[in-house]
């Protein structure tokens, strides 16, 4: 019975009830063709929110992670094209752009003590207007074919990406679930000062988290770049909203201490659901973001009251 | 340390008037250095209608932040406010625009904001989701709708007498007066009333303030809806500056009124804050936006420097608040 009122056992209930429903009211829906090509536009938000799973679990949120992804995707172009350096290394110094923005976020939650909520407001402010900056508001197109492999191409029959996130998906799962390192961030989230007491390095845990937040965006930029074959400096934006919504519609707990990778999962995967099958039911995109956000309240609704009757 | 200053002279008032109003005194002073330097590079900064300009299309910002700094004391959160001021302005302009009296189309966003929001407060109250859930799917509800309604199609065409923002009272354009009226009315009400009060005990310490017999859940869907007022308000004088409503409004406006709190003074974590510092943090913002302009800076360099300018002030502040713990 506990099993079964887990918020996560109530989502994919609802996951596959979306499913079914519009199985039958589209018929294109339920091909293989179409939901493979769904997780194309599934990968970057969901890479970015698999992490996000491990900073909301901490306590913390993460709001720069669309503008780090418009800001590596601007660096990315200007390396390659401005400075002409070769394609790979350009996407190395993408990535680590990303990730150093990502560190630099966690300098200034761990060592200057600032809520996550107003350091990475202020960076999402600060990362998205270097990118504009750097990038004059000008697109840069031109990448060699070999680069479109990893966002439009295809590897056994699956895109490329997918791949990715499947590694990021089963790893981030160990990682949370069954290692040391996942025990702490869980410790860190439910109780701060009792978890830097039972010996935790907890700033150090928490700046690789956001390190991490900070790669993963980068890497969902360099992926976008590669699917939409262009740069350009308002790539990303709003993609923080959506990444928290998938986590928490997921079940982890914004006030840090609860929650896992496979209710993320779900949650994505409701959201990309109800997005193409309601599209394809010929609703339209926008009605789609009246759907998800019913969908996020009263998931939670349910879910909270099954909790509390749980437990009372 | 509070009881020393409150024993003290003259010298300590002074102290304790600058631990509490360190905020608003830091904003208000960087805006007369800025004043005074840009003004040096370029006189015309100063000169015309520039600073009322400015001043006035910024207020509908400075208006939502004082709702938002309500809530954040409270220790709750609004990230759907950007999408109901769509929503508001486009309800305003219709009703302006088929022909029902000004005042019905300029009272409609008051009063829908405020339904709006009572009900996203009775959910963070009663079901104890937290505001910045609930806010996040009402974001989703209202912007989707928005755009489904409308279709994207602008709103022109309103009465003359529909454009309350273009007007001007005393030489001050409306926006500006409406402003700095509503600021005053909102301090005065949070530092001297019963009800003000209790907002920064529910936000300082909720389990002290239940104990006191303040009602915890009714307080937060008051606060919800006091903000939906003030939304309203904001969007009166947003929907009635242009001579045309967009069916949308400026990106990332949200995460703009959330900075102008907090930059204002007000702690994220609830219990601290004064709605004369969130109000200083716009006008503040909205000048340095324009002087760099005038100081001939790229307009695409404009939000890095931003970004900066905030990072700096929050770290200012984190600093401050620390030797004050001390």
């Amino acid at each position: 019975m506990r099993v079964l009122i887990r918020h996560e056992s109530i989502l994919l209930l609802v996951v596959i009830i979306a499913l079914f429903t519009l199985s039958i009211q589209a018929e294109q829906f339920a091909t293989i063709e179409n939901l493979l090509n769904q997780g194309r536009f599934l990968t970057e938000v969901s890479l970015v929110a698999l992490i996000m799973t491990f900073v909301i679990v901490t306590g913390g949120i993460d709001l720069s992670v669309g503008s780090i992804l418009g800001l590596s995707a601007i660096i990315l172009g200007v390396a390659w094209k401005k400075m002409g350096l070769p394609l790979p290394v350009a996407i190395g110094v993408a990535l680590s752009v990303g990730t150093l923005a990502g560190l630099f976020n966690g300098i200034i939650i761990t060592r200057f003590r600032v809520p996550p909520l107003i350091a990475t407001l202020a960076t999402l402010a600060l990362y998205r207007g270097l990118a504009e900056g750097i990038s004059q508001a000008r697109s840069i197109r031109g990448y060699p074919d070999w680069f479109f492999i990893l966002g439009q191409g295809e590897l056994l029959g699956v895109p490329t990406q997918l791949w990715i996130v499947a590694f990021f998906t089963i790893f981030t799962g160990f990682i949370l679930g069954y290692t040391t390192w996942g025990r702490a961030t869980y410790a860190i989230g439910a109780n701060e000062i009792a978890a830097r007491f039972s010996g935790i390095a907890v700033n150090k845990t928490k700046l690789f988290i956001y390190s991490a937040s900070g790669f993963a965006a980068a890497l969902a930029g360099v992926i976008f770049v590669s699917r939409v074959s262009t740069t350009r400096s308002d790539m990303g934006m709003g993609l923080e909203l959506d990444a928290i919504t998938a986590v928490v519609l997921g079940g982890t707990s914004i006030f840090g201490g609860k929650g896992t990778i496979i209710g993320t999962v779900f949650g994505l995967l409701l959201i990309q659901t109800l997005k193409n099958g309601l599209s394809l039911a010929g609703v339209k995109s926008d009605g789609t973001y009246v759907a998800i956000g019913f969908v996020l309240i009263l998931t939670l609704l349910i879910s909270n009251l099954f909790n509390r009757s749980s437990e009372g | 340390m509070n009881n020393l200053l409150r024993k003290g002279n003259r010298g300590k008032f002074f102290s304790k008037f600058l631990a509490n109003y360190g905020q608003e005194i830091v904003l208000l002073s960087s805006m007369i250095i800025l004043f005074i330097v840009v003004s040096q590079v370029n006189p015309r900064f100063l000169g015309g209608n520039n600073l009322n300009t400015i001043f006035s299309g910024n207020a509908y910002i400075g208006v939502a932040a004082i709702g938002m700094s309500i809530l954040i004391i409270t220790g709750n959160i609004d990230v759907s406010v950007g999408a109901l001021i769509g929503v508001l302005a486009t309800i305003c302009g219709t009703l302006a625009v088929s022909g029902y009296p000004i005042w019905i189309a300029w009272f409609a966003p008051v009063v829908v904001g405020m339904i709006v929001n009572s009900i996203v407060g009775f959910i963070v109250a009663y079901a104890g989701i937290p505001s910045i859930v609930v806010t996040l799917g009402m974001m989703s509800i209202l912007r989707g709708g928005l755009i489904s309604v409308t279709g994207g199609d602008w709103i022109t065409d309103m009465p003359e007498e529909f454009f309350l923002a273009q007007q001007n009272f005393l030489g001050i354009r409306v926006p500006l007066l409406t402003l700095i009226f509503l600021t005053t009315i909102m301090f005065y009400l949070m530092s001297n009333t019963t009800w003000g009060r209790s907002l920064y005990a529910i936000g300082g310490n909720s389990e002290a303030a239940r104990t006191s017999g303040i009602d915890l859940k009714r307080g937060v869907v008051l606060a919800f809806a006091i903000h939906g007022m003030f939304v309203g308000f904001a969007t009166i004088l947003f929907a009635t500056q242009l001579n045309i409503i967009a069916s949308t409004v400026p990106p990332n406006l949200e995460l703009t009124v959330i900075t102008a709190s907090v930059i204002g003074g007000v702690s994220i974590m609830g219990g601290t804050g004064t709605v004369i510092g969130s109000t200083l943090a716009t006008i503040l913002f909205a000048a340095i936006g324009s002087s760099l302009i005038f100081i001939g800076v790229s307009a695409y360099w404009l939000r890095a420097i931003m970004g900066i300018l905030i990072l700096s002030t929050v770290l200012a502040d984190m600093a401050r608040r620390r030797r004050a713990s001390l």
